[in-house]
């Protein structure tokens, strides 16, 4: 039988916690900061502009075609070598005050006097106006804390609101390191980033959901244990199916991120971030949120005690 | 198990894989049999950023509707009121919905006697009294604004509608989207620019007549325009056959006849070799109005104006009874024919401007689609591969439930006649790695079982019954993120959201009921005592 596993590993999850929540912090810290000092290379589906991708017969540099566009008016522009050995780029033009419409034609216009109509091909044209570029951002963040809510509700009404809010606070965090690493690695936020982003919420939550049904059977079957035994012994016992879980997944984006294209990079890099960071946080950070309520109510619950009737706080408890 | 349930789940499982089979044949064999013809309209089709096409987002000036429709409101209103006997009515538009009509004090009952006989879609709003005079505003109504956008949506969606259809694109898909967008998918279209354009064109056509004389002066603003003029510019094209500004010419604001006049366009051989014109025939009310003005004007030149360019402006050498017009200048075989078609089919009620415009070229199609086939082949074959060394029969299974999967997902895509687009490629992709994850919590809660002494039988049925908790709830919250995803998501985004949904739902058959079926054979068949997973 092949495992990866040992069936009988008992490691410490619950003991090395707290550096690793420290170490997550900070990671999550560094994204936010990244997120508000750096900010998101904003592709135009968001921001307004324009893009041509053409892809040409012979080799060329980033700065002849810049050089070929001089006379054309477009403000400032982005090229971008795709790597097909020196064949295809990207041309983008941000949102200038004219309309934006008549800037590709312009460009591509250009592009067939210099270099020859036959030489050049236009691959792809995109141009995204000031108004729907800001609808689209709305939908984008309106999804994302959307779905983030709908999880945390949902594993509320499965589990213990616990288990909800450390589901939540794992999958912000894993949402939060995908946005950071994407900013790092210079990946633009396009379209294709939002399904990426909420398939690592619905993932994130997946592996979550896998340690908490554990954690609640293994308290049905044990009452004597502490939760924090309970939660190791959990974590254990479905480490060798999150890992697996996650492993297959990210086997298929690893595929989709070498050989999907450009249009899919962001996509996939986002994914492949999400997923691992996702069966990470499952272990490690969402477990010791609901151990940490847990504590915290219990210790109040001891506390109140001797001041209160019996009678009073089985309604409060509700 | 008893063996009726197995009987039945057989049955089920083996009509729905036959359903989704012969779903899936019409998308893959081309042409379909003929025997095959009922399910001609379960396919699957390519999106634009696969096939190439162009998408487009049209954004209709539906607030300028309403301003257009205001002010013909006030021409009628000074006409109504002259007829009333109010003697100099002075009418300002004040805002988009307002309108300020100034008369004197005394004949305010004149006035609200005739907006309300003439103009239900007027209300009398604030009035005013200034130096004697009876300054008193009208507003339409919120309804007929309501009235007025909504009709100036649909009507630009039926004009641009006729315009796609005569310009011949397969398939075009056009409708709104919000109260002031329209969404046109043109697949496999080559030459963009010119369909935007044709799409685009305001097209009021006006009929002017042209003073003599040089209009040089007043162009450069040196000399002040004549009362009731205006200065516009004749067609001409540069070498390589670009728009250019020609002559200026001074023509009289006042328009004489408009294109709604118009009841066909053709285009024509003009009289040099290779030159076209453009031939209008024109209505009854049409003839008879061009009629007049034609013999009212002889020797003079009556410019006929398009979009504030001047076309032609022949000389009206005499009367013209019969109503037929040509609109002659150097135009192309194209540009000949895209007017024609604007002609006929009359102007657009708004403005219209591109607030999104993607088009994807054939070539990029193609790539997208071996990307896609390349991911979906390398990750389906690691996933497999992977399993059957992990879980080796049982794995085996689990590749089976994952190929039924994709069988599955496929033919329900057939059948709701889903648009394949590159994001939905990956979803499908994904759902390669993520069908597999039920057989994952499946089969390792069978070898725990195993490893606390049960029998074969035994800790099937536990792995299965105790797994299945886990597998629905892992699963719903990758289903719910997909589904707001399909909300919030537009184009080619949704077909991934769509991809993964039905990927997750077929995948817990498949991989629940499928699998199970497959192990409740073997241990009805024989005794089994280990288990190779």
């Amino acid at each position: 039988m092949m495992q990866f596993i040992p069936p009988n590993t008992n490691f410490d999850f619950v003991g090395i916690r707290k550096p690793l929540i420290l170490v997550s912090s900070a990671l999550n810290v560094l994204s936010l900061l990244l997120l508000i000092f750096w900010g998101p290379k904003l592709g135009i589906d968001f921001a307004g502009g324009s893009l041509v991708q053409v892809r040409f017969d012979e080799p060329l540099q980033a700065d002849s075609i810049r050089a070929a566009l001089t006379g054309v008016e477009a403000g400032q522009l982005d090229i971008q070598d795709l790597g097909a050995g020196g064949k295809e780029f990207l041309i983008r033009v941000p949102l200038s005050a004219e309309n934006a419409e008549g800037v590709n034609k312009h460009l591509t216009a250009a592009l067939a006097e210099k270099f020859g109509k036959d030489k050049v091909e236009v691959l792809r044209v995109e141009a995204v106006g000031p108004r729907v570029g800001q609808d689209l951002r709305q939908k984008a963040v309106l999804a994302v804390v959307f779905a983030t809510l709908m999880m945390a509700v949902y594993i509320s009404l499965r589990f213990e609101w616990r288990f909800g809010v450390g589901a939540a606070v794992a999958l912000v965090h894993d949402v939060l390191i995908a946005v950071g690493a994407l900013l790092l690695f210079g990946y633009e936020f396009d379209l294709t980033v939002v399904p990426a982003l909420l398939t690592v919420v619905g993932y994130s939550v997946h592996d979550t959901v896998i340690v908490s049904d554990r954690i609640r059977e293994n308290r049905r079957k044990d009452r004597r244990s502490s939760l924090a035994q309970i939660i190791n012994q959990s974590i254990n016992e479905t480490l060798s199916r999150s890992i697996l879980t996650s492993g297959t997944a990210v086997l298929v984006v690893l595929a989709l991120f070498v050989l999907g294209g450009p249009v899919l990079h962001g996509f996939a890099f986002a994914l492949l971030v999400g997923f691992t960071v996702g069966t990470y946080s499952s272990i490690f950070i969402a477990s010791p949120v609901v151990l940490y309520f847990e504590r915290k109510t219990t210790s109040a619950a001891a506390e109140r005690r001797p001041g209160r009737t019996a009678s009073a706080s089985p309604a409060r408890r509700s | 198990m008893k063996n009726t349930s197995l009987f039945y789940r057989t049955l089920l499982v083996v009509g729905l894989t036959i359903v989704a089979v012969l779903c899936v044949l019409p998308t893959v064999i081309q042409p379909l049999p003929s025997w095959l013809g009922f399910l001609k309209s379960a396919r699957v089709s390519l999106g634009l950023d696969l096939q190439g096409g162009t998408h487009l987002v049209l954004s209709v000036d539906i607030d300028q509707a309403v301003v257009n429709s205001l002010e013909v409101s006030a021409d009628e209103m000074r006409r109504e009121l002259r007829k009333a006997g109010i003697k100099a009515p002075k009418i300002d538009r004040v805002d988009q919905t307002t309108l300020a009509v100034t008369i004197p004090s005394d004949q305010r009952d004149k006035l609200v006697e005739t907006v309300g006989q003439s103009f239900p879609n007027l209300k009398l709003d604030a009035a005013e009294t200034v130096e004697g005079n009876l300054v008193q505003r009208l507003t339409l109504l919120p309804e007929e604004v309501r009235r007025i956008k909504q009709s100036a949506l649909d009507q630009s969606l039926e004009t641009i509608r006729n315009r796609i259809d005569q310009f011949g694109v397969t398939e075009p898909l056009i409708q709104r989207q919000g109260d002031r967008d329209i969404v046109i998918q043109l697949p496999g279209i080559q030459d963009p620019e010119r369909a935007k354009e044709l799409i685009g064109r305001t097209a009021v056509l006006s009929f002017k007549l042209v003073r003599d004389g040089s209009a040089e002066a007043y162009a450069k603003g040196t000399q002040p325009l004549p009362a009731g003029t205006q200065v516009l510019y004749e067609l001409s094209k540069g070498p390589t056959g670009e728009r250019r500004k020609g002559q200026p010419l001074l023509v009289e604001s006042n328009t004489l006849m408009t294109g709604d006049v118009v009841s066909d366009a053709r285009v024509r051989p003009g009289d040099l070799p290779n030159s076209r014109t453009v031939s209008l025939d024109l209505n009854a009310r049409g003839a008879h109005l061009f009629e007049e003005i034609t013999a009212a004007n002889v020797n003079r030149r009556l410019a006929i104006i398009l979009d504030d360019t001047v076309y032609s402006a022949p000389v009206i050498k005499e009367r013209i009874p019969g109503g037929r017009a040509v609109i002659s200048g150097s135009f192309t075989s194209d540009e000949a024919r895209d007017l024609s078609i604007v002609l006929r089919t009359g102007a657009l009620p708004a403005p219209v401007s591109i607030a999104e415009e993607r088009t994807v070229g054939p070539s990029l199609g193609e790539d997208s689609i071996r990307q896609g086939i390349h991911s979906f082949v390398v990750g389906g074959v690691l996933v497999i591969v992977f399993m059957l060394f992990y879980y080796r029969f049982a794995g085996l299974l689990a590749d089976l439930a994952l190929i039924w999967n994709v069988l599955f997902l496929v033919a329900t895509l057939a059948l709701f006649q889903a648009t394949l687009t590159l994001p939905g490629i990956a979803g499908i992709v994904l759902t390669l790695g993520m069908a597999v994850d039920a057989n994952v919590l499946i089969n390792e809660r069978i070898r725990e079982e195993l490893r606390l002494g049960k029998s074969a039988r035994a800790a099937i049925d536990a792995g299965y019954e105790r797994a299945l908790p886990s597998i629905l709830d892992s699963n719903t919250t990758t289903f719910l993120s997909g589904l707001i995803l399909f909300q919030f998501g537009t184009g080619p985004v949704k077909g991934f959201a769509v991809t993964l949904c039905i990927g997750i739902a077929s995948s817990l058959f498949t991989a629940v009921v499928g699998t199970r079926l497959i192990w409740d054979y073997m241990l009805s068949r024989r005794h089994i005592q280990t288990l190779s997973i």
